[in-house]
């Protein structure tokens, strides 16, 4: 008994080393007085040293404890991607936390706990540990968002976030319960095995399309979409940046494993909801991100955009839609933090100055930055040889395989639409003059570095794509 | 479930009602006279032999005066908080044993207790739960500053003590392993009382308990001084007797739980050895059920007399950065023990 | 009619009451009372399930101390009465109406299916039906099969402390 506890605590080492972890940055930060440096260092060491253990670990296939949580191979490659988006997200708000005036420890105990929330979400084989996970990434979520109580709009983005997620939460459980009625186990594994049976069950399918009601909400697909630009425009920016990558991945890594790659709705009537998601989620998110003056909001409805065309690879099915949609996550939430990254250092310490006008000129000022941004926005774009573009390559031809061509179709055309305002923030950035109210990015020794990880792992991706391709293959 | 097992019942509840309501009387009258001697004075002993009736006198009193309600009160939430207190407080009582033998009683054995449910110690805290509504509402109802102040500061109180009890309780459960009463006095058969085993948790439950029934040094919700009389500040007649009669059933509610869960229950160390027939044993189990009970309830007027109020922030200090932490420390060396032993 | 109906038939009408009542009281302590009954009648339909378990813990978490709490924040805030908000129809109202009678007739599409017997057989199925609801099987379940997502558990309720005094202490900006 103590021994297979020991044995499958050791497997699932990348989630127990964050929950040692957060116990130990809240500890540090319980006993002693002087904020930051070092929950800074000991956050940021330990999220490296999770990292090796998820590598550690990866050979380890199979489930732990009795089957309520999956162990190595897809556990490993979710969590390292989730564990990336922290320390990325660490460094890049090291100095931002300070301009905005969230700099205490508690911002760094609810980034882990979101990770570990995260991790638990995307690896878990029963639904009871789906729902805590998911639990656990929001809630420290919403706090996060609001965390500058004295901002009006960060106050207002928490409590719409909380209201909207506590709602769609409720369907997720609404969903669990009926599924778990149908069934009798929460055990994920027990129900695919008599799935044919389950399928032709209409509680079942109702319970099914509950959960997806609650997994669309948190990857902001259309019409479930409706709090991400607000509560993206509001919360602090580098919040915003941890959710549209974080939470993004987690979803849909949850959504992949429990949909696709167990369940495999295949050829239910959940695939073609799927596909009236995805639709929508490109059509309206690209469409009415044209017409957005906020940098912060224009990204909130390309992360919409982007949703859907993740949910073209969830759609499709099969292995190789779940390599193409990892990979996809990778690039996305590369490229997404690292644009965050910067609106983050040039933004005023009231959190406004987002506005795309606050970037005319900026090659003037930083070129570097303002390259660098270029060429996040031609990585969302999907130009090569940038990773955005392998990343809905691989999907488009996933979908093309499986016989989705209709759903590639309007996904090249979305993605022509996308084109002019990713492309607007690029020309405001190199040919427009400076305003008069002229920002000076503030970042650190560590953003900078974090900036450029990100924009090298762009570049290595998109030159190297078989690297992560690789990698994210095969998993299953 | 015939007519027969309902009879009994009912037989059990009468009994353990009246049982309940003599001693509150009595309990007035030797709280008025410990806190005389305690504090050098005479106390009431005018009614009857050494003023034993006093309390019968007082009730007379209460009951003929006018009952008012205050205008602006909401009537019948008024009324229905004492009705509450009353009943969380009596109805505690049915899961208590108070003795350990059976007896026969229209063909049928019987057990010492009104009902012997498998979740007992969970029963005990769900009411006593419910018993912070009694208060609260009272508070809110009569509309009245002072009243209300009293209302939460018993809410928040109740709530803050409500955890350490129910943490120490678990160290109880562990050692017994069941969580019906009639086991949890079985199991202390001998000197093997839980206050020995758990010396620590029947110190954190003695004062939760005292926190739980409002008594000094927790009577923060009626303190005279600062809020005339708290919740029931707006009480008179009737209702009024209703709050009093809860406050002392409470406190011997308090008694027999701690008596059950700590010092034995009924258990009389080495009784069975005697050998004597079944109606002495019982008889002699409910004595020294009985005299445990009185123990306690002299040690609540004790403490009552004895030490000052606390301060609200102190008492809120108490609770959850002493009482709270004392009593996980004991669950969590309770269970290493176990493991160990 | 066997006894255990007529207690089912009781406790729901109480429950199924309360609730209605809960929802049209004008005054907010009146509906906080009535959910209180409300949870107290969904205690007595768990025991009648033989969950003790859950029935005691529903009074003592929900009952005991969650609305306490709210009671206590409805009395700290001293509200008043609602006022009654009176609205015309328009065609807005006449189209959620309509989708809300669609999933009224969804629901009783999906009931209706399942008539055919789905409880019996879940019936069947779980013999331990009965013990599922003891301390003794919860315990041994959670400890056992459900480790994972209880031990889960207690990290979320530490990161929602964390997360209420960010929100709450004075300290933070």
């Amino acid at each position: 008994m103590m021994e297979q506890l020991l044995t499958d605590s050791l497997n699932t080492a990348p989630i127990t080393g964050m929950v040692i972890l957060s116990l130990i940055v809240v500890m540090i930060n319980a006993l002693k007085k002087e904020p930051l440096a070092t929950e800074y260092w000991v956050s940021l060491v330990g999220i490296v040293i999770n990292i090796g253990l998820a590598v550690w670990v990866f050979p380890e296939r199979g489930t732990a404890f009795s089957g309520s949580v999956m162990t190595g191979g897809y556990a490993s490659v979710t969590a390292i991607i989730f564990l990336t988006a922290a320390a990325l997200t660490i460094m890049l708000a090291r100095v931002y936390i300070d301009k905005i005036g969230a700099n205490f420890g508690e911002f760094f105990h609810l980034i882990l706990f979101v990770t570990t929330g995260m991790m638990s979400f995307a690896a878990g084989l029963d639904l009871l540990v789906t729902f805590v996970g998911l639990e656990l990434m929001s809630i420290p979520l919403y706090v996060l968002a609001g965390i500058t109580r004295r901002n009006l709009k960060a106050t207002e983005a928490a409590l719409k976030y909380f209201l909207l997620g506590a709602f769609s939460t409720g369907f997720f459980v609404y969903g669990i319960g009926l599924i778990y009625g149908m069934t009798g186990t929460t055990k994920i594994l027990d129900i695919a095995q008599n799935i044919n049976a389950y399928s032709s069950e209409p509680l079942f399918m109702v319970g099914a399309g509950l959960m997806l009601v609650g997994f669309a909400f948190k990857v902001g697909a259309v019409p479930f979409h409706m709090w991400v630009p607000d509560v993206y425009e509001g919360s602090p920016t580098m919040v915003s940046a941890f959710m549209s990558t974080g939470v993004k991945a987690a979803a849909f890594s949850a959504l992949l494993l429990v949909f696709t790659a167990t369940f495999d709705f295949m050829h239910s009537s959940i695939n073609t909801v799927v596909a009236v998601l995805s639709v929508a989620s490109m059509v309206i998110g690209n469409i009415v991100a044209l017409s957005q003056k906020n940098f912060k909001r224009m990204l909130a409805y390309s992360s919409i955009a982007h949703a859907g065309y993740m949910l073209i690879g969830i759609t499709a099915g099969g292995g190789v839609s779940i390599a193409g949609v990892l990979f996809y996550l990778v690039a996305y939430m590369l490229t997404n933090l690292g644009a965050f990254g910067i609106a983050s250092f040039i933004e005023n310490s009231d959190q406004t100055g987002t506005d795309i006008d606050d970037f005319r000129g900026l090659y003037q000022r930083h070129p570097a930055l303002a390259v660098i941004l270029g060429v996040f926005m031609f990585s969302l774009i999907g130009l090569p040889p940038f990773a955005g573009f392998f990343g809905k390559y691989y999907i488009f031809v996933a979908a093309i395989e499986n016989g989705y061509t209709w759903l590639t179709i309007v996904g090249v055309i979305t993605s022509m639409i996308s084109v002019y305002y990713y492309l607007r923030v690029v020309v405001v950035m190199f040919f427009q003059p400076e305003g008069e109210q002229v920002q000076t990015a503030r970042f650190g020794r560590e953003g900078a570095f974090a900036l450029a990880v990100a924009a090298a792992g762009v570049l290595l991706i998109g030159v190297f794509p078989s690297v992560v391709l690789d990698w994210v293959s095969a998993l299953f | 479930m015939d007519f027969t097992d309902i009879l009994i019942s009912l037989i059990k509840i009468v009994v353990m009602f009246g049982v309940v309501l003599l001693t509150v009387a009595e309990l007035v009258y030797t709280e008025r006279r410990i806190s005389a001697f305690i504090q050098n004075r005479l106390g009431p002993n005018r009614v009857g032999w050494k003023g034993l009736l006093q309390p019968y006198a007082d009730v007379l009193k209460l009951l003929l005066k006018e009952d008012i309600v205050p205008t602006a009160a909401n009537r019948f939430i008024h009324t229905l908080a004492p009705v509450i207190s009353i009943a969380v407080a009596f109805s505690t009582l049915a899961v208590v044993p108070i003795a350990g033998e059976t007896i026969r009683l229209f063909g049928r054995e019987v057990q010492m207790v009104i009902a012997d449910v498998n979740i007992g110690v969970l029963y005990i805290l769900a009411l006593t739960s419910m018993g912070v509504y009694g208060l609260t509402l009272s508070g809110w109802s009569s509309n009245n500053k002072y009243s209300l102040l009293g209302g939460l500061r018993s809410s928040a109180q109740m709530i803050s003590y409500e955890l350490a009890m129910g943490l120490s309780v678990i160290g109880v459960i562990m050692v017994t392993g069941s969580l019906r009463l009639t086991d949890v006095v079985a199991h202390q058969s001998g000197w093997m009382w839980n206050m020995i085993l758990q010396p620590v948790g029947f110190v954190t439950f003695v004062v939760a308990a005292f926190a739980e029934t409002n008594r000094a040094p927790f009577d923060l919700p009626e303190a005279e001084p600062e809020l005339v009389g708290g919740y029931h500040t707006e009480y008179s007649s009737f209702k009024f007797a209703l709050f009093f009669l809860a406050e002392y059933a409470n406190m011997i509610t308090a008694s027999a739980v701690i008596v059950t869960l700590y010092l034995g229950g009924w258990q009389v160390p080495y009784l069975e050895l005697l050998n004597l027939p079944v109606g002495v044993t019982i008889a002699l189990q409910i004595l020294a059920f009985m005299l445990k009970v009185a123990f306690m309830l002299f040690v609540f007027q004790w403490v009552r007399w004895s030490v000052p109020r606390f301060r609200y922030d102190q008492l809120m200090n108490l609770g959850w950065k002493v009482m709270l932490p004392i009593a996980l420390a004991n669950v969590i060396v309770t269970g290493i023990v176990m493991l160990l032993l | 009619m066997s006894s255990e109906l007529i207690v089912f038939l009781i406790l729901a009408a109480v429950g199924v009451l309360s609730g209605i009542l809960m929802i049209t009281r004008p005054n907010p302590v009146n509906s906080a009372l009535f959910l209180i009954l409300n949870f107290m009648a969904l205690a007595g339909l768990y025991i009648t399930l033989h969950a003790q378990f859950v029935a005691i813990i529903q009074i003592l978490v929900y009952a005991g101390a969650i609305m306490v709490l709210v009671l206590f924040v409805i009395m700290l805030l001293n509200l008043e009465d609602e006022e009654p908000l009176r609205e015309q129809m328009s065609k807005r109202h006449y189209g959620s109406l309509l989708v809300a009678l669609l999933a009224l007739v969804l629901i009783v599409q999906v009931i209706g299916w399942n008539s055919g017997g789905t409880l019996e057989t879940m019936r069947e199925q779980s013999p331990h039906a009965l013990r599922i609801g003891t301390v003794e099987h919860i315990g041994s379940v959670l400890f056992t099969e459900h480790v994972y997502p209880f031990e889960l558990t207690s990290i979320l309720l530490l990161a929602a402390i964390v997360g209420a005094i960010v929100m709450a202490k004075k300290r933070f900006p």
